[in-house]
């Protein structure tokens, strides 16, 4: 009976989710608009704060973890977390390297392969 | 004695076996709610897309202005409090629906409608108000993906609240049922992970943007 109540919410879940997300999000707010973090490290912090919302509320308000009831979606969010992965990096990847190797507009095809 | 367990098996519906029909019940439930899930899984994808053509596009302003002059911060803090306000509320309406409490369940389903209405009514404002200063959609790369990934999310939380009308609905007619705790369950689902793609917009979207 415990097993199969651990997929239903109780409300100290569903307040520490709530918690969790407020604290995080005026974090990532805060870093940004107040200046005390360096801006070359901003983009680090909110993403670190943002990852650790994400799984705060994919624990507290999504009910994803380890127990047998949960293992499906579990499994199924990895996967899926792999395959979005795969295409938002992969499309950045690709598209610097296009941008980066595009002949500049303003160079005549002369001047292109006297660079090389 | 042939008749009697015959009899019995007439009635089968409603008494003697009640413990098959309600497993049988709530395993399909569940496949349901895994069905439903294996959908949200899908709908990542599609914001998956979104948010890379975004972050290829990001740069290409036309000369435009960029979203560090455009975004103004503290509304859009305001928009993800309601959205993780309404979370919460919703968090609170799945408890009241597992302890089988109908007026409170109906009450905070309200609540979350109410304040996920709000968070629309804000975006529509932000929406206006850029499109008035001429940075529409149509005016650069940038802008066309901006309003598609917020677009699609205010979409998607729109859709959201008129499914938690008719499930408001629902609940006053029918009570908390099989069906309407199993529909329930994938609405929460699908509230929750609207939020979670909005932690993704305020991060990679608007507070990137005035790095």
């Amino acid at each position: 009976m415990a097993n199969a109540d651990s997929n239903h919410a109780s409300i100290g879940a569903v307040v520490a989710g709530f918690g969790l997300s407020l604290v995080l999000t005026a974090l990532s707010f805060g870093a940004v608009m107040s200046g005390l973090v360096p801006r070359d490290q901003q983009l680090a912090t909110i993403v670190v704060l943002a990852v650790l919302q994400l799984l705060a509320q994919l624990v507290f308000f999504l009910h994803l973890g380890t127990a047998p009831e949960q293992r499906n979606t579990t499994v199924i969010f990895i996967l899926t977390t792999l395959l979005i992965a795969t295409v938002v990096s992969g499309s950045l990847w690709v598209m610097h390297n296009a941008n980066a190797n595009m002949t500049p507009m303003q160079m005549s095809v002369e001047m292109a392969k006297s660079r090389e | 004695m042939n008749m009697s367990i015959q009899m019995q098996d007439l009635g089968g519906d409603h008494l003697p076996p009640v413990d098959h029909a309600e497993q049988h019940e709530h395993d399909a439930g569940k496949r349901t709610v895994l069905g439903f899930w294996i959908y949200l899984m899908s709908d990542c994808l599609i914001f998956a897309s979104l948010f890379a053509t975004f972050a290829v596009l990001a740069g290409n302003t036309a000369g435009g202005r960029t979203g560090k002059e455009l975004f103004d911060l503290p509304y859009v803090a305001g928009e993800t409090l309601l959205l993780l306000l309404s979370s919460f509320t919703f968090g609170i309406a799945h408890i009241a629906m597992q302890r089988q409490q109908r007026g409170s369940t109906v009450g905070w389903l309200m609540a979350t409608f109410v304040i996920g209405l709000g968070f629309i009514a804000m975006e529509v404002h932000e929406f206006a108000g850029l499109i008035a200063e001429g940075a529409g959609p149509s005016r650069s790369a940038f802008l066309s993906a901006y309003f598609t990934l917020v677009g699609t999310h205010g979409l998607h939380v729109t859709a959201g609240l008129i499914w938690l009308a008719v499930m408001i609905h629902q609940t006053l007619r029918f009570g908390l049922d099989g069906m309407v705790l199993r529909r329930l369950a994938c609405l929460s689902l699908f509230w929750h992970f609207l939020d979670l793609v909005w932690i993704c917009v305020f991060t990679f979207v608007y507070l990137r943007e005035a790095i």
